[in-house]
């Protein structure tokens, strides 16, 4: 029972060793250019310290660059769900809508963010709209589909009972389709913030908005590429929280 | 006049030849406990949907009250094979949606009174903040039977209420069955595969006989005073004798009009046959 417990608590940082022994090798045989680890900690520990201190538009702690991204990738998210949820109600809902919409859905829904954002540019002129344009754009699919699937699968007895209750289009909307397809909806959710959250990246590094995605291609250019380091584990540390966070308020939902 | 009948009905499921029923005539009277029995697969739930409105018939007519039925409605209530509870609603949650929708605009306090009033009568206020997901088997099907009794139906619907019951959870809610009926006087329709239950409970059963093209025989009154007392009911003649006369209709379906000699020594191999059946009265 204890080495069980001890296991489960030592080998995650196993796995963490491993990565960072491979990346020294890395560094000191084939790619010379890519900092040890050693010397990216040294460079990179005042952001990580001092999170917030600011010098200038760029040069930030992790945490404001950080909190940047997060607000962009609210209010795109924030976008998606509110276009992509009833979006996913109609196409659940109405064979008409599915028939004229879906291919189209298709075809639309495998485009890059990386095609995506020289068109919000052109439509919008400015970098931020088009950034939150492409966030919303590119993530709400799974909510779009998650949603449509679970209005598809509403258990038939379910609907059979609001038809013995006579109740009104409004009332099976709101008392039944809904409530039953709210599990559907939160897996949609949360699979697209993990997608809002893939696209700021690539957004910020187009616009160079400041932000994590912003930070990691200036540093780029700047060749302090210990910061290139830094923004990736960043980006992977906080898609992994919202992630979790998701993942429970999904739970509860599906409890309920 | 009967609340219900139905006259000639067939119908077919898209993909099969031959109906799955037909030529169904059914009256049911006011306040009558009817009991329509047959074999699994015959069609009962079919035959139930139709009388609910759920469905519509192929050819014939179902009228209701006087008039022809047109889609579904609260004043023909129905407790569906697997209870069907709401589960993201609490038990009073889901009595007061069927109250609500029975009698829209009572106001939030006498709605309440009135799904307080189908808790109690199902003996459930110590649930009645639970979800279904947290009920036993025999409690979700009280608040079916509550939520289907708070809509205040001409007419209570059964579709082999207790058949996703164990047997002894079974005849507890048959009494209960029972009970419950004595109290609030509705008519009942229930559909089941189980014999003793259905003359245990009903005024009268209608077997319906083996599909496909399955059909109503004779319907048979059960004679028996009430309250029914479970314990030696098996010893009555009348009991027997109405266990004798539903088994011959249905048994009667595979051969074209039995003699009731021709019929009487293959009983047992029906018994057999269906699984419920084989629960004999002296078993419970």
């Amino acid at each position: 029972m204890k080495i069980h417990q001890l296991k489960n608590a030592l080998l995650p940082f196993v796995g963490v060793a491993c990565v960072v022994a491979l990346w020294s090798l890395l560094s000191v045989t084939v790619a010379p250019d890519l900092p040890s680890p050693l010397q990216s900690w040294n460079e990179s520990k005042r952001y990580i310290l001092e999170p917030f201190f600011k010098e200038g538009e760029m040069n930030q702690g992790i945490g404001r660059l950080a909190y940047f991204s997060l607000i962009r990738v609210a209010q795109g998210y924030l976008l998606a769900i509110l276009i992509g949820t009833p979006l996913g109600f109609l196409l659940g809902l109405s064979r008409n809508f599915t028939k004229t919409f879906d291919p189209l859905i298709q075809i639309l829904r495998p485009i890059s963010p990386l095609a995506w954002l020289p068109l919000g540019l052109i439509l919008f002129q400015r970098s931020e709209p088009a950034a939150l344009f492409t966030i919303a754009i590119c993530a709400m699919w799974p909510t779009v589909i998650n949603t449509a699937v679970g209005v598809r699968n509403i258990n038939q007895d379910y609907l059979n009972v609001g038809r013995v209750l006579r109740l009104s289009r409004w009332q099976m909307l709101t008392k039944i389709i809904v409530p039953a397809t709210l599990p559907y909806l939160f897996t949609g959710y949360r699979l697209s913030l993990g997608i809002a959250w893939l696209v700021i990246v690539a957004a910020e590094m187009l616009t160079g908005a400041v932000g994590v995605g912003g930070f990691l291609w200036q540093e780029y250019n700047s060749l302090v590429y210990s910061h290139i380091i830094l923004a990736i584990v960043t980006i992977g540390v906080i898609g992994y929280i919202l992630d979790r966070l998701m993942a429970l308020a999904e739970l509860r939902f599906q409890r309920a | 006049m009967n609340l219900l009948e139905l006259r000639n009905v067939e119908k077919s499921f898209p993909g099969r030849t031959a109906p799955v029923l037909a030529n169904i005539n059914l009256d049911i009277p006011e306040g009558q406990f009817a009991a329509i029995v047959g074999c699994s697969g015959a069609g009962k739930t079919t035959l139930i949907s139709l009388i609910a409105g759920l469905t519509t018939p192929d050819r014939g007519d179902i009228t209701f009250d006087g008039r022809p039925s047109h889609g579904p409605g609260p004043e023909r209530a129905i407790v569906f094979q697997n209870y069907s509870l709401l589960p993201w609603l609490t038990v009073r949650e889901n009595i007061a949606l069927a109250v609500e929708a029975a009698s829209p605009g009572l106001g939030k306090k006498a709605t309440g009174e009135h799904a307080q009033y189908f808790i109690d009568l199902v003996k459930l206020s110590a649930a009645d903040n639970k979800r279904p997901r947290e009920l036993s088997g025999g409690m979700r099907q009280r608040v079916a039977l509550a939520r289907a009794l708070a809509m205040e139906p001409r007419v209570l619907l059964l579709d082999e209420p207790l058949s996703a019951l164990d047997a002894l959870t079974r005849t507890a809610m048959q009494d209960e069955l029972a009970r419950i009926w004595g109290e609030a006087k509705t008519t009942v329709i229930m559909v089941t595969n189980d014999l003793d239950e259905a003359i245990l409970l009903a005024d009268c059963v209608y077997p319906l006989t083996r599909g496909p093209r399955a059909t109503l025989g004779q319907a048979i009154p059960v004679a028996l005073p009430r309250p029914r007392i479970r314990a030696g009911l098996s010893l009555n003649p009348a009991y027997q004798r109405a266990r004798r006369e539903i088994t011959r209709s249905l048994e009667g379906t595979k051969e074209h009009e039995p003699t009731v000699d021709a019929v009487q020594p293959q009983n047992h191999s029906f018994v057999t046959n269906t699984h419920p059946l084989t629960q004999t009265p002296q078993s419970i």
